[in-house]
């Protein structure tokens, strides 16, 4: 039987403001299929969404949705997350809402380890605002602002997360909707701050100057710069150079989310078990 | 009224008046003279269960805030200029997406970095627009120690009231003042919170933003069947983007006109002997408090001065002025900035010939200091 979309998204919203063939919208239906395989009410979710392209998922998904100001979704989260622990909270940026004006909040969120899940789609551009350079550009690329080619070095979302302190931790791509779906529900399932890049083309913005100017040529480019993790542990340094790993690069079920944690500050005061020390934790600095 | 006496200071009976007045969630950043607020509140919120988070900045602070009173709760956070500073954008989106939040800023010296550990009133036009676009700030201004109570409790209704940000200025002084204060017992607090307005009916009858053109928004807490849209742009009623031209049109002047039309339910202030006043002096917070020992002072030696002091700065109590400024030929304006609310004044009043003592040097004015200005009028 086909997927019923018509129940999440808000079909009087459509079309989207997306231009034709961008990754967004497969994104948004994984997303959609992803929570109801997972049987979760829609009335339980919230979705929070930033500026930028990405920044528009909000308003097409039928749950409860905040489209924030630039950069600020996990700092919106983290109040609705504590407000209401029992919820699932989703934040959905662009690789500019994330890493670079929204860097902060993506780091911290990732230290708190608090269960939020985050879905940074990655086209490597700014493409909103027409083709200025982000975080994740690579280098050599044109830029509207580096038009002779980009100097700035690129963020790794993923690595990021890790040495911030994420719980979860995967990358992949728009090219394989099923396994995006698959990967989305073990992101959603897991308790903590889940990091979720998805990589996706901008085949108008990144891609006309760069020699992709169609979804298909932009989608081939993400092929190639991919692999599955598997593969990837498996080469030399050299070969990994210019690769992306696919798949859970990193799921520590062991550490403590930051609203269960906060149950304890709340105990603590109310004199319901003993002061926090340090002893209370395994890591000790 | 039943009181009760408390000895504490300005910035932990803000706190105090959060957590009694329903404040459930704060979120902060350290920032002298403010961080005392989040110091207490810290302490006060888990034991009612409520939460209190340090943000990783001052701008993660405000967001956090603002995303807990989407959720439904009665949110709080603390700072001064600077962060007041760095929290304007996202306040701006609470005045857009209309989410009801009280923000105290403990003054400082400002611009910038300025005197951190001194005294100043010189966010008083910043707490008027502190983000870009049309709206309409409340603000109100604590003149007493038990005003740093009783305020706060008086802006988390009008934030319910309004849905939107409500700003309560306290200076350095009057923040780390330590003394006695004679405040409402917690029950009369308890019995006075007047929560945000909800929506009963059938979800599909529900439009969040379809409100009189004088009225603030109705916005039901999230995750309770109601799903609608929060954003910072322009909205229709279900809260979705739009770029109508009436809708457009129609939105921002409802958020004008929901406090303009209401100002009588804002307007606060007090009166110090002004019934026989010849001279009127205009101060606001812990100048106040300078200003009425100059009163007695100047009394004494037969000049009969009196002090009209505004607690609701923003609206300002314009008509009351104008109506003291029409009578009273001698008017001084006292305040630590170069004149911020004096503007005001001579707004209000229509008159150019209004007089100022201003101080910007992280000093209190002393009640000399005005003596000897009202002397000179």
């Amino acid at each position: 039987m086909a997927f019923n979309y018509e129940k999440y998204l808000r079909i009087q919203k459509m079309p989207t403001l997306w231009c034709w063939g961008c990754g967004d919208g497969v994104i948004l239906k994984a997303f959609v299929r992803a929570i109801e395989k997972m049987g979760i009410k829609q009335d339980d979710v919230c979705v929070i969404s930033g500026i930028g392209c990405s920044g528009r998922f909000s308003s097409y998904v039928d749950f409860n949705t905040i489209h924030t100001t630039h950069g600020r979704t996990v700092a919106y989260a983290t109040g609705v997350k504590l407000a209401r622990p029992d919820k699932v909270v989703v934040c959905v940026a662009g690789d500019g809402d994330a890493l670079a004006i929204g860097g902060n909040h993506t780091i911290h969120g990732c230290r708190r380890n608090i269960d939020i899940t985050m879905i940074v789609i990655n086209n490597f551009i700014y493409g909103l605002t027409n083709a200025q350079t982000s975080p994740t550009t690579p280098q050599g690329m044109w830029t509207v602002t580096q038009k002779i080619g980009n100097i700035d070095p690129t963020f790794d979302t993923c690595e990021l997360a890790i040495a911030s302190g994420a719980s979860f931790v995967a990358r992949e791509t728009m090219l394989d909707p099923k396994k995006l779906e698959k990967i989305l529900i073990k992101a959603l399932e897991h308790k903590g701050f889940s990091m979720m890049e998805v990589l996706s083309n901008c085949h108008i913005n990144l891609g006309r100057k760069n020699k992709m100017v169609s979804a298909m040529e932009n989608l081939e480019w993400i092929d190639n710069i991919t692999t599955s993790k598997k593969k990837y542990d498996a080469m030399t340094e050299e070969e990994q150079l210019n690769l992306f790993p696919l798949g859970i690069l990193k799921q520590d079920l062991e550490v403590r989310e930051y609203c269960d944690m906060y149950k304890d500050v709340i105990d603590a005061h109310q004199g319901k078990r003993a002061k926090i020390t340090q002893d209370d934790f395994k890591k000790k600095i | 009224m039943a009181t009760r006496e408390i000895i504490s200071t300005g910035n932990e009976l803000a706190a105090l008046a959060g957590v009694d007045a329903g404040c459930t969630f704060f979120g902060g950043y350290p920032l002298t003279p403010s961080s005392e607020v989040m110091h207490e509140i810290s302490d006060l919120l888990p034991k009612v269960g409520g939460t209190c988070i340090q943000m990783e900045d001052e701008i993660g602070a405000i967001c956090a805030v603002i995303g807990a009173g989407m959720a439904g709760a009665r949110t709080m956070t603390g700072t001064s200029g600077p962060g007041m500073s760095l929290k304007a954008e996202n306040l701006g989106l609470a005045q857009m997406a209309e989410v009801p939040l009280v923000c105290v800023n403990v003054m400082r010296g400002g611009p910038s970095t300025g005197l951190p550990t001194r005294v100043s009133q010189g966010d008083i036009l910043q707490s008027k627009n502190p983000s870009h676009g049309d709206y309409k700030s409340i603000t109100l201004c604590a003149g007493t120690l038990a005003e740093c109570y009783t305020e706060t409790v008086r802006a988390f209704n009008i934030a319910d009231r309004f849905m939107q940000p409500v700003i309560v200025l306290l200076d350095e002084t009057i923040g780390h003042m330590h003394g006695k204060a004679d405040l409402p017992t917690v029950e009369e607090v308890k019995a006075g919170i007047v929560p945000r307005k909800r929506f009963d009916g059938p979800a599909e009858e529900y439009f969040p933003y379809e409100c009189g053109p004088t009225e603030p928004a109705v916005l039901n807490p999230m995750f309770e069947g109601y799903r609608y849209h929060f954003t910072g742009l322009h909205h229709d009623k279900n809260g979705f983007p739009t770029e109508e031209i009436e809708t457009c049109r129609k939105l921002i002047q409802r958020l004008e006109d929901k406090v303009a039309m209401h100002e009588d339910e804002l307007e606060s202030y007090e009166e110090f002997m002004m019934d026989d006043a010849e001279v009127m002096i205009i101060a606001y917070g812990s100048v106040s408090l300078a200003a009425k020992e100059s009163i007695r002072h100047l009394r004494d030696e037969g000049i009969k001065a009196g002090l009209f002091r505004p607690i609701t700065i923003w609206p300002s109590p314009a008509k009351k002025i104008k109506e003291y400024t029409d009578k009273i030929k001698k008017v001084l304006v006292v305040e630590l900035n170069i004149g911020q609310y004096h503007s005001e004044v001579e707004r209000a009043s229509s008159r150019l010939d209004i007089d100022g003592l201003f101080k910007v040097n992280g000093r209190p004015i002393s009640p000399y200091e005005i003596v000897n200005k009202v002397k000179e009028l």
